[in-house]
């Protein structure tokens, strides 16, 4: 996946200004910076929720190779968004339909593709909610009924459904309980060791950001400050910005 | 057959809110060539880990060159892209140190097996490797599908060290492996660099107790502290 | 002489079919466009009428603008030829028209109907025009009309089709008793009126037009003679009609036409079927009379006419 140039203004705030980057087959890209800092609304770009101001979007696809995603038509771009990308948003209520099942929730992903045997979809949702870890027993609750470190395992499974490439994550673990949140973790770095897939995730927590990414982008006010591997960026930061940002943590 | 050749390498942190730059080691330079088991040795706080780290990319070099022999040719390890040095990592170069990070609910074996599995190998193999590493390094059977995160510190030394070394490298970094090790494990950790080395495994190492590995010293890189201003104590100013 | 009274028509105080010219143009060209886009919802300026909202305009529009002295009218409610509401429209309409009026559903070129179509199986020429509470099929989906429109351009069904699977999930069945959406010429999905689902197989490659028309939500929909229509269904769970196979009609003993059922005072139960024009000429048949009964959609056996377009459950 490339990224070059993105600029989001929103008014007069320019909310992402200049931000180029790019991520590997396989790899967890880390994306940390304080409220403010675009994180989140570079995620919605590559999302293809939001148009752009300026940049362009490349993802490493058959059917889209070399093509700018922002150029596309919007069918086109929900086709993308539909088969080759996969989102997990901070607060559970944007990604899931609360009151309908948690089944329900996964299996819409293939009934959007035209799936129409019962039988499938079951299947199907069963071992989405699986491969994310979710008690089975409970796959007909509904999202609304279920705590917060469930609700995003839902999500997960919602996201993977129809096995995309690439996997966006917004503060997923943020807000849950401490012990929720390693078990949460420990499930995304199974799944890209299991399945492969590409994840860029947005955190403002350093220690999540240290246990999954492999590299990482420190961000401010809509700019980019440093990237590097993720060890290198934490434990020898260069630039002032993320020395505090390191260094402030409790 | 040289593998990794280091030439005026230098290391200093530049702390900003404090503008102040702490110099830790410059112009160092040598050669280490596979299966030669270099020791690193100078006073405490003089900057052996930071070697180390320099030479894994945990910490950003600030001047010199670490040309790296690699399987796919030559590479400048103090330029070299992220993502290449992600791949070296994974398949070329290890790094041990005292600190294991378990992961919650991830057994024992998982964590060793893994750099196995993630290689690509069945889990079928991969376990029972990790239990032939476990077994080396003394960690009890019925351990091995607990989680670390519950074990005391030397029996979390021995799984770190179990996946530090069950997958071959070209070239190790060991950052005081023996700390907190009881003497049968330093021996049998000591017989499996032994093992590695004769495999053409080239190490860097530092050891608190450096009588352990004095069989399989080849040579000696003295770091001595470096003449650029080091003001104040080193602990009190980089975490 | 020549006058102006012989050249002008005579004058009256109604337009033909109570509705202004302006107004029947206007359906007759929305007909049209609704005939050419099967399935899809063709806004209308409703007009205002003796009746209020909710009592059948939508239907009553459609059929004024359809209806000429040599038309044949039927009007039912709920199969019932002779309730209140299906008397009041069918003399208001011949009123307006002057057209013949009938309560044989073979002999009628213009059927207005709530809720309901006749046994018999109508024909080429014949045109049934059905009153519609609410046209929007994805109205339980999408709150906001904008949306439900939206998903219709793109034929964005998923959430659509998500009902049903939480409907097999929590019931184990599909839940809608009438109104059961369905897909037109493979492209718009519809709400057919709340017709049981007895019915809704009969707009399948029918050899008569049907119009549906909400008044009040103003906007119409047709399925042309011979067009595709299939109730949403997953392949291995298929739709079904009601189960009514042990009941036979309390007047003539017929099975396997819809029935309703009626309470007796002692707590049992007797069924009849909805379809009053049928069964009135299946009695005069028996009477002794000669009355041409049409084949229905359903035989006495419950087959349905096109073979193998329902399918029987496996098991339950």
């Amino acid at each position: 996946m490339q990224v070059r140039d993105l600029y989001r203004r929103y008014g007069r705030v320019e909310a992402v200004s200049g931000v180029s980057l790019e991520a590997y087959p396989g790899e967890i890209l880390g994306i940390v910076g304080e409220s403010g800092s675009g994180k989140s609304t570079v995620l919605r770009l590559l999302n293809l929720e939001e148009p752009t101001d300026g940049g362009t979007y490349t993802l490493d696809l058959p059917d889209y190779a070399g093509q700018d995603l922002f150029a596309l038509d919007r069918f086109a771009q929900r086709d993308v968004r539909t088969f080759h990308i996969g989102i997990v948003y901070q607060n559970p209520h944007l990604g899931l339909r609360m009151r309908y099942t948690s089944s329900g929730n996964v299996a819409e992903r293939l009934l959007i593709t035209g799936e129409r045997t019962f039988a499938t979809l079951r299947e199907a949702a069963r071992d989405s909610l699986a491969a994310s870890e979710f008690p089975l027993d409970r796959m007909d609750d509904q999202p609304g009924k279920l705590s917060g470190g469930m609700q995003q395992r839902v999500q997960l499974a919602k996201a993977i459904a129809l096995k995309p490439r690439l996997l966006l994550l917004d503060e997923p673990t943020t807000g849950l309980d401490v012990s929720v949140q390693a078990l949460v973790l420990d499930t995304l770095k199974r799944l890209q060791r299991e399945r492969q897939i590409t994840m860029i995730m947005v955190s403002h927590d350093l220690g999540v950001i240290r246990m999954l990414a492999d590299r990482v982008i420190v961000m401010r006010n809509g700019k980019i400050v440093e990237s590097g591997l993720t060890d290198q960026v934490l434990e020898d930061p260069q630039d002032a910005y993320t020395q505090q940002l390191v260094h402030a943590k409790l | 057959m040289p593998l990794l050749e280091v030439s005026h390498l230098s290391k200093h942190f530049t702390i900003h809110h404090l503008d102040r730059e702490i110099g830790v080691f410059e112009d160092l330079t040598f050669t280490l060539d596979e299966g030669q088991f270099m020791l690193v040795v100078g006073p405490n706080g003089a900057g052996k880990s930071t070697l180390l780290r320099c030479l894994y990319r945990t910490y950003l070099p600030t001047g010199g060159q670490a040309i790296y022999h690699a399987r796919q040719g030559a590479i400048d390890l103090v330029t070299a892209a992220d993502i290449d040095i992600s791949y070296l990592r994974t398949a070329e170069i290890g790094f041990v140190t005292q600190f294991l990070r378990p992961r919650p609910r991830v057994s024992a074996l998982e964590l060793v097996a893994e750099p196995l599995t993630d290689a690509g190998e069945a889990w079928a193999a991969a376990s029972a490797r990790a239990g032939e590493m476990l077994t080396l390094f003394n960690l009890k059977p019925d351990l091995w599908q607990a989680y670390p995160t519950t074990f005391s510190g030397g029996e979390q030394q021995k799984v770190n060290l179990a996946r530090a070394l069950i997958h071959p490298r070209r070239l190790l970094l060991l950052d005081e492996p023996t700390a907190s090790l009881d003497v049968p494990t330093r021996t049998a950790l000591v017989a499996r660099l032994a093992e590695l080395k004769a495999q053409g495994v080239a190490m860097i190492g530092i050891f608190h107790h450096a009588e352990d590995v004095n069989a399989l010293v080849d040579a000696h890189i003295p770091i001595v502290a470096a003449s650029l201003e080091l003001t104040g104590d080193m602990a009190d100013v980089v975490e | 002489m020549t006058t102006l009274s012989t050249l002008a028509a005579a004058r009256q105080d109604f337009a033909y079919g109570f509705l202004d010219s302006a107004a029947k143009r206007e359906l007759r060209r929305r007909t049209l466009k609704a005939i050419a886009i099967p399935g899809y919802q063709v806004p209308y300026a409703s007009r205002e009428l003796p009746i209020a909202r909710g009592w059948g305009t939508g239907g009553l529009q459609v059929t004024l603008s359809l209806v000429g002295p040599e038309s044949v009218v039927k009007v039912i409610d709920q199969g019932a030829d002779d309730s209140v509401n299906a008397v009041n429209l069918r003399r208001f309409i011949a009123n307006m028209s002057g057209a013949q009026t009938t309560t044989d559903a073979t002999r009628a070129t213009l059927i207005q109907s709530r809720h309901r179509i006749p046994e018999e199986i109508l024909s080429e020429g014949q045109a049934l025009v059905l009153q519609v509470p609410d046209p929007e099929p994805l109205r339980g989906v999408a709150r906001d009309t904008s949306l439900a429109l939206q998903m219709h351009a793109d034929a964005d069904y998923g959430q659509l089709w998500l009902t049903l699977y939480e409907q097999l999930v929590r019931y184990k069945q599909y839940v809608e008793g009438a109104s059961y959406p369905s897909l037109v010429n493979g492209r718009y999905v519809i709400s057919p009126s709340p017709i049981p689902r007895w019915d809704t197989p009969k707009l399948h490659q029918a050899a008569h037009l049907t119009l549906l028309s909400a008044g009040r939500e103003k906007r119409l929909y047709a399925v042309p003679p011979y067009t595709d229509v299939y109730p949403l269904e997953f392949t291995d769970q298929p739709f079904q009609v009601e189960n009514q196979r042990a009941w036979s009609d309390s007047l003539t003993g017929v099975r396997n036409k819809y029935m309703t059922e009626i309470p007796n005072p002692d707590g049992s139960a007797r069924h009849e079927i909805s379809d009053t024009g049928y069964t009135e000429k299946l009695k005069r048949l028996a009477q002794g009379e000669a009355v041409g009964v049409g084949p229905t959609y359903f035989d006495d056996q419950g087959n349905f006419y096109h073979a193998g377009y329902l399918k029987r459950a496996a098991s339950r």
